[in-house]
């Protein structure tokens, strides 16, 4: 692992199962970090000033022609603004396809009894009732769109199929994105037990922002 | 049949779909493209959802026997029969600044109703009909587009994909709002606009069958269906 940031304004540990919250100033750098390896960063994203603006997958993949995220991903708005750039990348591709995981999801692709288990919309709900960020800005679950799952690897074949590969990122493997504005940041580590995406085994993660750099 | 609507090229519509009904998309032109959301009609805040749709059925693609999942683990309709093979659930919607790059910029003053609409703003008008806004207006669906991906995640729309009167059915399951934009498909590489209209055509559905394609396809759907079937009990 790179060394860390020397003056990161905030340098917090995530654990498996539990939503984060935060702002990146405009030209501030965040950098999430895979700590054990395989792990799936569920992560939405925020025109700080006005939520209604948020990143948006569709709008990102049309623009940059290629389903993949990886260093030159410039993450767009609904509006079709800059929001993000993403300037480091250890792992190589990050999906922003397969969603973020709920109850209701699990009962459809594992088993109905599966309700009960954690997942990573139940946190961003959470998130959204509870931290004052979310409060502050008004936020409902009208405010989760479509998500990046940072270090999940979900290829796409030439034959329209998906699927949920085994993780090609590693323990201490990083991603670094600047903010083109100020940008609210909702993260959910995600809590999966039944999917390969984290082989079985959810880690913490940890997040730096930076605002020297 | 109950009714038969068109939509012009580049116009937008929105109605509501009950349970047990059919609604069937007719291109009414070569490389048509519908985008289309999908809300349920009785709690909106349960939407038409792409990952959870994608990820259920193992797809990158929609297409006879697949099925739209909400965000609450239900269906909200059905593919029951599909002539062209392949509709895009990735590429989103076009906005004013891409139409306007691509095609000219128009306005209503000059233009009249030959002005070009994008899928954002269509959407957004139709969303207001009902009380939503941006912050529904989530994924869709662009019917009778194929997207073609490399092994490297790159994109291009095939072209010559759908042809005049190729077409798709949808079966309802739950009762759902529907909003569609005629409109060209954000890849399109033409230059002129001039997205061909769709022909719509409702009838009442044949029940869903035990052996029914959609609910056999993989066991997912089976259990989506199991979950829809709860909810509407």
């Amino acid at each position: 692992m790179k060394a860390a940031p020397s003056l990161a304004v905030v340098d917090s540990v995530v654990p498996a199962g539990e939503p984060w919250m935060g702002v990146v100033k405009a030209g501030a750098t965040l950098r999430i970090v895979d700590l054990e390896g395989n792990q799936a960063v569920d992560t939405l994203f925020y025109n700080a000033h006005d939520i209604a603006e948020h990143y948006s997958a569709q709008n990102t993949l049309q623009a940059q022609r290629q389903i993949y995220l990886t260093s030159g991903s410039v993450l767009l708005t609904n509006r079709g603004r800059a929001l993000l750039r993403i300037e480091q990348d250890d792992c190589g591709r990050h999906d922003t396809l397969g969603g973020a995981c709920s109850s209701e999801s699990n009962t459809v692709r594992y088993a109905l009894e599966k309700r009960h288990m954690h997942s990573c919309r139940d946190s961003f709900l959470s998130a959204l009732a509870r931290h004052p960020l979310a409060r502050n800005a008004g936020m409902t679950k009208r405010d989760l769109p479509s998500n990046i799952n940072f270090f999940m690897n979900v290829p796409v074949t030439p034959e329209g199929g998906l699927r949920f590969a085994d993780g090609i990122s590693a323990a201490g493997r990083f991603v670094e994105l600047r903010a083109l504005m100020d940008t609210l940041v909702l993260i959910s580590n995600c809590p999966q037990l039944n999917n390969p995406c984290n082989a079985y085994n959810p880690t913490p993660v940890r997040v730096l922002i930076r605002e020297d750099a | 049949m109950r009714w038969e609507e068109e939509i012009l090229g580049g116009s937008h519509w929105s109605g509501v779909l009950r349970r047990g009904s059919q609604l069937r998309l007719i291109a009414r032109g070569a490389d048509a493209n519908l985008a289309a959301l999908f809300y349920n009609r009785e709690q909106p805040l349960e939407r038409y959802n792409m990952a959870d749709t994608l990820k259920a059925q193992h797809t990158a693609h929609l297409t006879t026997g697949c099925v739209c999942y909400s965000d609450m683990g239900r269906i909200l309709c059905s593919i029951t029969a599909d002539t062209c093979g392949w509709h895009d659930p990735l590429c989103g919607l076009t906005d004013d600044e891409t139409i306007a790059a691509q095609y000219g910029a128009t306005s209503f003053q000059v233009q009249r109703n030959a002005r070009f609409v994008s899928g954002r703003q269509a959407m957004l008008v139709e969303l207001g009909k009902y009380g939503l806004g941006e912050r529904d207006l989530v994924a869709n669906i662009n019917f009778f587009s194929k997207l073609l991906v490399d092994e490297n995640g790159a994109m291009s729309l095939a072209t010559g994909h759908s042809r005049a009167g190729d077409y798709v059915d949808l079966r309802f399951e739950m009762d759902t709002l529907v909003l569609l934009h005629a409109g060209p498909h954000p890849l399109g590489t033409g230059s002129t606009y001039a997205p061909p209209g769709i022909g719509l055509q409702m009838s009442p559905a044949p029940a869903v069958a035990a052996d029914d394609a959609c609910r056999i396809r993989c066991p997912e759907n089976t259990r989506g269906f199991i979950n829809t079937e709860r909810y509407c009990a």
